[in-house]
């Protein structure tokens, strides 16, 4: 399939919308290509416009041609189309949890496809659900036939869409953020197979992602997007290594690697994704370039590069000769020695959190152990950081701590006193101290409320500030710490971008004049080069008012950029404590090693050279926990010892704890 | 696509003038709605001026007539002018059935967000009483409510019919806005409202009631139609507005039916009245709606 100069415009309100901007392409059979790109960059609606799915009453595809089969895919009538989507040409989604139909069983929804486009009999689709069932790894295929999608797992129904997608052996798969909504040891046996399927039935894999170690391991070839157009095309191993254009440079940079020492500071892209209504011509990454020219104001044309690729910067040649170098404020080592001497500010013992569910109509009650005898301490100034797999128990940790969920046993000191048998009073004054940051900027600020009376409120609340002028210069003060314009506070939340909303939130909490926050996913939800611009803020507020973080995340390079130690966790339990560096550089817990393995290293390289050590199997329910050991179920090392007693944190070095009895 | 505007100004503050301009630009039918009301109020506040007869002046001599120059939509069994009497009961529609629909969707949204914030026992609670009194039909209910409260009269309005109205409305309106206060309440911002320590009294009211605007406004508008209907009602069983106070409903009711055949015009044009209230106030709320939800505005 070949993609040629594509446009796509949107007709909006605001004027039309530029979405994507001469895109050229070609994808061959057997070859993995991948997408890349920020939100907005105009990857997926790339996908839709190959699809034809792009909603007819807004979007326009003023030029352009895409190819597949000799064949150009616009200019097909609308029945031709539907008879390519499915048999030719098929897409999975993001979301496996909302792109299967729930009442239908998975059985009939893999052979539908089959029945409309193959005209396959009965018995010819069984037996061919089975088979894809098989390719995918889904064992009991005949069984799990006849189940509906709620009794399989994210990963599983991932696999699912995936059958559903290869039944007519199409010659071409786009796969939109096929992983985003699932764990890292998930993601990673869901790629393989993939990449695995697109060598041996030899079809075109596109891969749209915004997770440049996913496209590290598994592309072939790289197209950046930025704003609509293409920044950079080539080979992985160039665009990795050589880059050369501006963009595809800061992006690498500012994703925090496992595999490179730690800086102090994250290298970030300043500023916004331009606005691509009201966008003047010239590069559209200009702005934010540090090497822009006035010959920039132009459109750059794709010149090719010494790497084989192409690049849309006019300087590409100049960058290829090493004259441009992203400029690296990278300095080495560590500076946060936290005096640990000192009383912990918040100490966590055994703290327990079960949720009852009713099991069926008037059936018994089930318990989930969300969290299960967890204890940690947080220091002054020190940053925290609890990692784990999506249902492991570590966002409810943070909900204890602010006493949103009350626990079902154990203990919470902070500063001395006990959290949890605090009076009202008592709690109200507990709250300015204690503060969070949540995950999704979208819905963490109230739409109906400024920006200025969000920040201001508590102000007014706590009578922080109590002279109504006074609280303006401070929201001011605030709006302008946390990097934003004072004229924002006139805004409402859904005029500001995730990152400018994520800013807001930190306002919020920073005039409480708080000493502890908990980051709940804080910069998961935003773009990679926002998200470098979050962190560095966080870490200049941290040393600018001494706050301590309880930094809860599952992405391990963030975490360990930001974290001074990190708890692991799974399933409700810790696994491992110890010092950033410590953990990282040698864990001790079975667990800490496979996920530190499943994680994919921005570098092709890199990538190649290590054997995927797949982590097998599922995450388990916490309706019925393993007994002893909750790891034990995919654990390399378990034995029939693991399966008896529930093993303890211990010491095993000095400030290193790990719940494991074989290490 | 997700491109937010990010323009560099800070937007100028609106003037009420260009506010008025830009809802007429963006919601036209919203506008022409708003239209019928102020001419409904209109009629209603200066019915004395407006009104071509006296409402209540009986004529024997000209009874059952068609519409004429005289009497533009003919006169009633009595002889008085329908059209006068149409103006004058724009007056009783909108007074009980705005404020009877206005009381009543309040308390019903305080409560329904009041049992989705608290939850559990007090939901509970709430919710078994919110049952019961849906298991009476409204007309009972509000026919317990009147004989139990009898007249009330200030300034010539009856206030407990106006009570006995809105009580029927609050538990429609409480299962409604709960369902939807459900999903606010387990929004992000109702966390970090809690974890600043505010007081539940502010949280329901400055973060939860504002965003449950949409269906409120949907309900408060919906039941006004249906306060002047049962306001008709219970005019007809001689418990709410009695002859010959001029009613739409009651003009509806009554003699009307009797007469049907020899002179529509006596239900035709009160029926029109209710209608067009019914669908102005309806599709007013709606464009409201929109137009009060700030993600609308670009």
């Amino acid at each position: 399939m070949s993609v040629d100069n594509l446009h796509v415009h949107f007709k909006t309100a605001a004027g039309v919308v530029r979405a994507v901007e001469g895109l050229s392409f070609t994808v061959n059979r057997g070859e993995v290509v991948a997408v890349v790109g920020e939100s907005g960059s105009g990857k997926s609606v790339t996908a839709l416009a190959v699809m034809r799915l792009l909603p007819k009453r807004s979007a326009v595809v003023p030029q352009g041609r895409i190819t597949f089969d000799g064949r150009n895919l616009l200019e097909l009538s609308d029945e031709e189309m539907r008879q390519r989507r499915g048999r030719d040409i098929s897409m999975i989604f993001q979301e496996p949890m909302t792109s299967l139909n729930p009442i239908l069983p998975i059985g009939l929804q893999i052979t539908e496809p089959l029945q409309i486009h193959l005209g396959m009999s009965d018995e010819q689709t069984k037996a061919r659900a089975v088979e894809l069932l098989r390719l995918v790894g889904i064992p009991d295929a005949e069984r799990r036939l006849t189940q509906y999608p709620h009794q399989f797992s994210g990963g599983m129904r991932q696999r699912v869409m995936i059958a559903i997608g290869l039944a007519c052996n199409p010659k071409l798969i786009i796969a939109d953020e096929p992983t985003t909504a699932l764990d890292v040891t998930i993601q990673a046996q869901i790629l393989e197979l993939m990449k695995d399927l697109s060598r041996r039935l030899n079809i075109a894999l596109i891969l749209i992602t915004h997770n440049l170690g996913i496209v590290a391991r598994y592309a072939d070839r790289v197209i950046v997007m930025y704003a609509g157009r293409q920044a950079e095309q080539g080979a992985a191993d160039a665009v990795f290594h050589r880059p050369r254009h501006p963009y595809t440079m800061g992006l690498l940079r500012s994703v925090p690697r496992l595999d490179r020492p730690r800086g102090v500071k994250l290298e970030t892209i300043e500023g916004l994704p331009p606005n691509l209504a009201t966008a003047p011509p010239g590069c559209r990454f200009a702005p934010r370039c540090p090497y822009r020219l006035p010959a920039c104001d132009q459109d750059p044309p794709l010149i090719p590069t010494d790497t084989g690729g192409l690049s849309a910067c006019i300087r590409a040649a100049e960058i290829a000769s090493g004259a441009i170098n992203w400029t690296s404020g990278m300095v080495a080592g560590s500076a946060d020695a936290v005096a640990k001497d000192r009383a912990p500010l918040l100490a966590v013992r055994d703290l327990r959190k079960f949720f009852p569910v009713r099991t069926g109509l008037g059936g018994s009650k089930a318990v989930v152990r969300a969290v299960d005898g967890v204890s940690f301490d947080i220091y002054p100034g020190e940053t925290l950081g609890l990692v784990g797999e999506s249902g492991c128990g570590k966002t409810t940790v943070g909900r204890l701590i602010l006493r949103l969920d009350e626990p079902t046993s154990g203990a919470i000191h902070f500063e001395g006193k006990d959290l949890l048998a605090a009076s009202a009073g008592e709690l109200k004054t507990l709250r300015r101290k204690i503060q969070v940051i949540f995950q999704d900027p979208y819905s963490s600020l109230n739409p109906r409320m400024t920006v200025g009376q969000i920040v201001a409120e508590p102000l007014h609340v706590h009578g922080i500030v109590a002279d109504a002028g006074k609280r303006k210069a401070r929201v001011a003060e605030l709006i302008s710490q946390v990097g934003l314009r004072p004229e924002l506070a006139e805004r409402y939340p859904h005029q500001l971008s995730g990152g400018q909303r994520q800013r807001v939130g930190i306002a919020r909490a920073l005039g409480m004049e708080p000493s502890f926050i908990v980051c709940d996913e804080a910069v998961s939800a935003l773009d990679v080069s926002i998200q470098g611009q979050i962190i560095n803020l966080l870490e200049d507020l941290q040393r600018a008012f001494g706050l301590a973080y309880l930094f809860i995340a599952h992405d391990l390079a963030i975490v360990r950029h930001i974290s001074m130690r990190v708890v692991v966790m799974y399933l409700g339990h810790v696994m491992e404590i110890a010092d950033r560096d410590t953990l990282y550089r040698e864990p001790l817990h079975p667990y800490t090693k496979l996920l530190l393995d499943a994680a994919p290293i921005p570098d092709p390289t890199v990538e190649k050279a290590r054997a995927p050590r797949l982590i097998q199997g599922e995450l388990p329910s916490a309706l019925a926990p393993p007994a002893g050991c909750v790891f034990h179920t995919r654990c390399p090392l378990a034995s029939d010892e693991c399966k008896a007693a529930v093993p303890p944190l211990r010491e095993i070095r000095p400030k290193h704890f790990a719940a494991c009895i074989k290490v | 696509m997700t491109t937010i505007a990010t323009t560099e100004k800070a937007e100028p503050a609106r003037r009420p003038r260009s506010q008025i301009l830009e809802f007429m630009r963006q919601q036209p039918m919203g506008a022409a709605s708003f239209v019928v009301i102020v001419v409904m109020m209109f009629a209603g506040v200066f019915a004395e001026r407006v009104a071509p007869h006296d409402p209540l002046d009986i004529d024997f001599g000209g009874i059952l007539a068609p519409p004429s120059w005289e009497h533009w939509t003919g006169t009633d069994a009595f002889g008085r002018d329908t059209f006068s009497r149409i103006i004058y009961g724009a007056r009783t529609a909108l007074i009980i059935g705005f404020a009877s629909s206005f009381i009543g969707s309040s308390l019903g949204a305080l409560l329904g967000a009041t049992c989705a914030y608290f939850g559990g026992r007090v939901d509970m609670v709430i919710q078994r009483f919110v049952d019961i009194m849906l298991s009476f039909p409204i007309i009972v209910l509000a026919l317990v409510v009147v004989a139990v409260l009898g007249k009330w009269q200030v300034l010539g309005i009856d206030i407990n019919l106006i009570f006995a109205i809105a009580i029927p409305i609050v538990p429609n309106v409480t299962r409604i806005v709960r369902s939807a206060a459900l999903s606010v309440r387990a929004m992000p911002y109702i966390d970090a409202a809690r974890t600043a320590g505010y007081s539940h009294l502010r949280i329901i009211c400055r973060h939860m009631l504002p965003n449950l605007m949409a269906p409120y406004l949907i309900m408060l508008t919906a039941y006004i139609a249906q306060a002047i209907l049962l306001e008709a009602s219970l005019s007809f069983l001689g418990l709410g507005v009695a002859e010959p106070t001029p009613a739409w409903g009651l003009m509806l009711s009554g003699n009307a039916t009797d007469f049907f055949r020899e002179a529509p015009w006596m239900a035709l044009f009160p029926g029109i009245a209710i209608s067009l209230a019914v669908f102005a106030f309806s599709l007013f709320g709606d464009s409201l709606r929109d137009w009060l939800d700030p993600k609308f505005k670009v």
